[in-house]
């Protein structure tokens, strides 16, 4: 028989539509963050620091990039003869074929899964924030507490608790009661959306609610728990944690690693996050380039002139080109005498000569104005700008532009340029 | 492919001075983020060679460390893998490899279980790409007993410390000294020779019988003559690391464009360990010029004309110039590093000051107790 006292299931299938066209090829666990690395590293990372060593990873919007990084879970050290990564998209089924329909749904129809491990404790994850974790003191408090479900909580403050599900806990940490997104939040304790489940509890919630519609874990299966009087207790984190659900979250989480002791430091000997990546050379510095405050991933050529900036893997930058406060993924080539503000350039990107991004004054996006805002500028993957054009703020391009799509060689602040469509 | 490997791997060098105090000569990083047996092992990989043997002795602990897990050179397979043989306790006496066709003469079984016809044999410690299937293509045409890779060096480098090598036309090895005294030749032996299996089975046993230990020596040197040798003359880049001047040089060649390109962009590429360092930061007040930075490094000063292996610290105010700063070093502020060869793991106090000359690299080795970064 197969045992593993406690596996984890991470939800990565997700689009996360607020990251505009990051998202557009890629589910949003796929994105890249820091330079080398992708979100889902983060909790991947913490389930092996942790030492649980089988996770299954429920896949459904656009898996390719997702299944093409995890692969058998080499980087992770997660190729294992028992348990190890699995990914489990879904599938079809004799009667009742259905996408999965909600976050618990997703679990549900992967019961089989879980029970050829016979584990004791589920650990459920999302594949979408970056923080570091120990998921085992999560598990000693949970059993040390008793407890048949634990919410892991972090205490945000009192003005912001309206944006969270709240969790309402007596002295104990027991949980009395919560609220979703309360206008007038009575704790701070926002939940993280990390569960660890007692398995015949978890097991009996699932198959018992199993023809709820959208079946989710906060709707129904958590309120569900709670009126069969099952204990239900907060597990306090107060570690970094960054939900990088939107453009510009993603953006900061992003200039808070170049602080010179980041609050999230990856240069920590113990809990090394791991990533896969093909591109290991060193960088190189031109003589006429010049860095300060960015880090920069392997096998880029710098000829230009980076500040505060998140650099991938082999990116080149060519001379006389200035980004400066910008994220850079892998693979995107910058011409020379460019200049980039603020701008988010996806990877594998090609950028021509004397282009500016995120040039003139501000104004609100046409298409999205929720999405792209606060001056970025966002370029999709694998597109083409052409040289010698100006770009403005707010701004979203996509897809293999030419000189012909930039009337007078510019593109107003708030335009969206998309030639390979959002949802091709 | 119809040939096993073999990696010897097992020697130190004089040559290189204090570095060869800590590991052998074949497990010396290169470029920032390699071990020079990186290049063996992957030309190995990328022809299709399914069983390696790497036989290893001097100071074999980094080296082996490397080579704990044989999945980056894709080795960890059901049909073939890479075997490192380390000399071990044995009945009738313990005994270390006394020479390079000793070491092969100890694991002699190895060599007569495998089934491929041919053995391609290459020194862990040389910087190079080569298609071994092309080579072999080249020993079968010539129905040569042996082939040698050679090159030609420009008529400035220096080759008595090499093996030199006289050809006829038709490329039959006509003379070949070992560390000739007065080189009179400056085709130089790669070091990676291309033998039938049989054939080396019973050169071996023959040169064991006699009491004969030295590959070169006792068999090429031995039966020049007597065997087809061929050589089999390379024009690509080349360089062997065994000594702090070729070390240095070789290190340096990888700030040019062209010598990046070629290792590290063009297929087929050459493959190391996996480290899971983080991408390298620079804060404020940092230079970098015409550098090579590695991964998990932190730089506040000034670096120019350098490489920086991997997870090394550069403090404040520091001005390292024309020099290498191997894995881990840890450098305080407002110091200053020019033509040296800082040893891995080491830790220099701020305020400290070395200066090498560009003909006589200094080395240093410090091993203070490290700051917390």
């Amino acid at each position: 028989m197969i045992k593993k006292e406690m596996i984890a299931m991470l939800l990565a299938g997700g689009q996360g539509s607020r990251l505009g066209v990051l998202t557009s090829r890629m589910a949003k666990p796929a994105v890249s963050f820091g330079g080398k690395y992708r979100i889902i590293d983060f909790p991947l990372s913490n389930c092996i620091n942790s030492g649980v060593d089988t996770v299954g990873v429920l896949t459904q919007y656009r898996p390719l990039r997702l299944n093409a990084h995890i692969g058998i879970g080499i980087p992770w050290d997660l190729d294992r003869n028992i348990g190890g990564v699995s990914i489990l998209p879904p599938y079809e089924k004799n009667v009742g074929s259905e996408w999965y329909t909600g976050t618990a749904n997703a679990i549900y129809q992967n019961l089989e899964y879980m029970e050829s491990y016979h584990p004791d404790y589920v650990l459920i994850l999302s594949g979408d924030h970056i923080y570091k974790m120990d998921y085992e003191t999560m598990l000693d408090f949970h059993k040390g507490s008793g407890a048949d479900v634990t919410i892991a909580v972090m205490p945000v403050p009192m003005e912001e608790a309206s944006r969270f599900g709240i969790m309402i806990t007596d002295d104990s940490r027991r949980i009395i009661d919560f609220e979703e997104k309360p206008e007038k939040p009575r704790s701070n304790l926002a939940s993280m959306g990390i569960y660890i489940f007692s398995w015949e509890t978890l097991r009996e919630a699932l198959v018992t609610n199993r023809d709820q519609p959208g079946l989710d874990f906060g709707k129904h299966v958590i309120p569900y728990c709670k009126e069969q009087g099952r204990s239900l207790y907060a597990y306090e984190f107060n570690g970094y944690w960054k939900d990088v659900g939107t453009l510009t979250s993603y953006w900061e989480a992003n200039m808070e690693l170049i602080d010179i002791v980041p609050e999230f430091n990856l240069y920590e000997e113990y809990w090394k996050i791991y990533t896969s990546s093909d591109i290991q050379p060193p960088q190189f510095f031109a003589p006429e380039s010049s860095v300060e405050r960015s880090i920069i991933g392997d096998g880029s050529e710098i000829c230009g002139e980076v500040r505060s900036s998140v650099i991938g893997s082999g990116v080149r930058i060519g001379k006389g080109s200035v980004v400066n406060e910008s994220i850079l993924m892998n693979g995107a080539v910058i011409g020379e005498n460019c200049r980039l503000e603020k701008a988010i350039v996806a990877e594998n990107t090609v950028i021509g000569d004397d282009v500016i991004l995120g040039a003139f004054g501000e104004a609100e996006n046409e298409t999205k104005p929720g999405i792209y805002r606060d001056g970025l500028v966002t370029v999709g993957e694998r597109s083409v700008i052409p040289s010698n054009v100006r770009i403005g703020k707010n701004t979203m391009i996509n897809g293999e532009t030419t000189a012909e799509d930039y009337p007078g060689g510019e593109l107003a602040s708030g335009r969206t340029l998309d030639k390979a469509g959002e949802r091709e | 492919m119809r040939a096993i490997g073999i990696i010897l791997a097992g020697g130190g060098s004089n040559r290189m001075r204090e570095l060869s105090r800590k590991r052998a000569v074949c497990a010396m990083p290169v470029a920032g983020f390699y071990r020079s047996i990186d290049f063996a092992l992957s030309n190995m990989t990328n022809s299709h060679i399914q069983t390696v043997a790497v036989f290893t002795q001097y100071n074999a602990g980094s080296l082996n460390t490397h080579l704990a897990s044989s999945k980056w050179w894709d080795f960890g397979r059901k049909q073939g893998g890479l075997f490192v043989f380390t000399p071990a306790a044995k009945a009738g006496g313990n005994i270390w490899y006394r020479g390079t066709a000793d070491a092969i003469a100890q694991n002699l079984d190895f060599l007569k279980g495998c089934h491929e016809p041919y053995v391609i044999i290459t020194s862990g410690d040389c910087v190079y790409k080569m298609d071994y299937g092309k080579l072999l293509e080249y020993h079968i045409d010539k129905q040569a007993d042996i082939t040698v890779v050679c090159k030609d060096m420009p008529a400035s480098v220096d080759t008595e410390r090499f093996g030199t090598i006289r050809m006829n036309e038709e490329s039959r090895i006509e003379d070949f000294e070992e560390k000739p005294v007065v080189a009179h030749s400056n085709t130089i032996s790669c070091g990676v020779y291309v033998i039938r299996r049989r054939q080396l089975i019973e050169l071996i046993e023959r040169a064991q019988a006699e009491d004969r230990y030295d590959f070169v020596r006792d068999i090429l040197v031995r039966f020049k003559d007597a065997k087809r040798i061929f050589g089999y003359k390379i024009k690509s880049y080349w360089n062997n690391i065994a000594s702090v001047e070729d070390y240095y040089r070789t290190n340096m060649d990888f700030l040019k464009p062209e010598v990046r390109n070629y290792f590290f962009r063009e297929y087929p590429g050459i493959y190391t360990k996996v480290v899971d360092l983080p991408p390298a930061k620079y804060n404020v007040g940092v230079r970098v010029s015409n550098s090579l930075v590695a991964s998990g490094c932190i730089v506040n000063g000034t670096v120019e004309d350098s490489l920086v292996f991997k997870g090394a610290f550069i403090g404040n105010n520091c001005y390292i110039k024309n020099s290498i700063i191997l894995n881990d070093v840890y450098i305080g502020d407002n110091t200053h590093v020019e033509n040296c060869i800082v040893e891995s793991h080491g830790t220099i106090q701020a305020n400290s000051y070395y200066k090498g000359e560009p003909n006589d690299i200094k080395i240093i080795v410090e091993s203070n107790e490290r700051y917390v970064i």
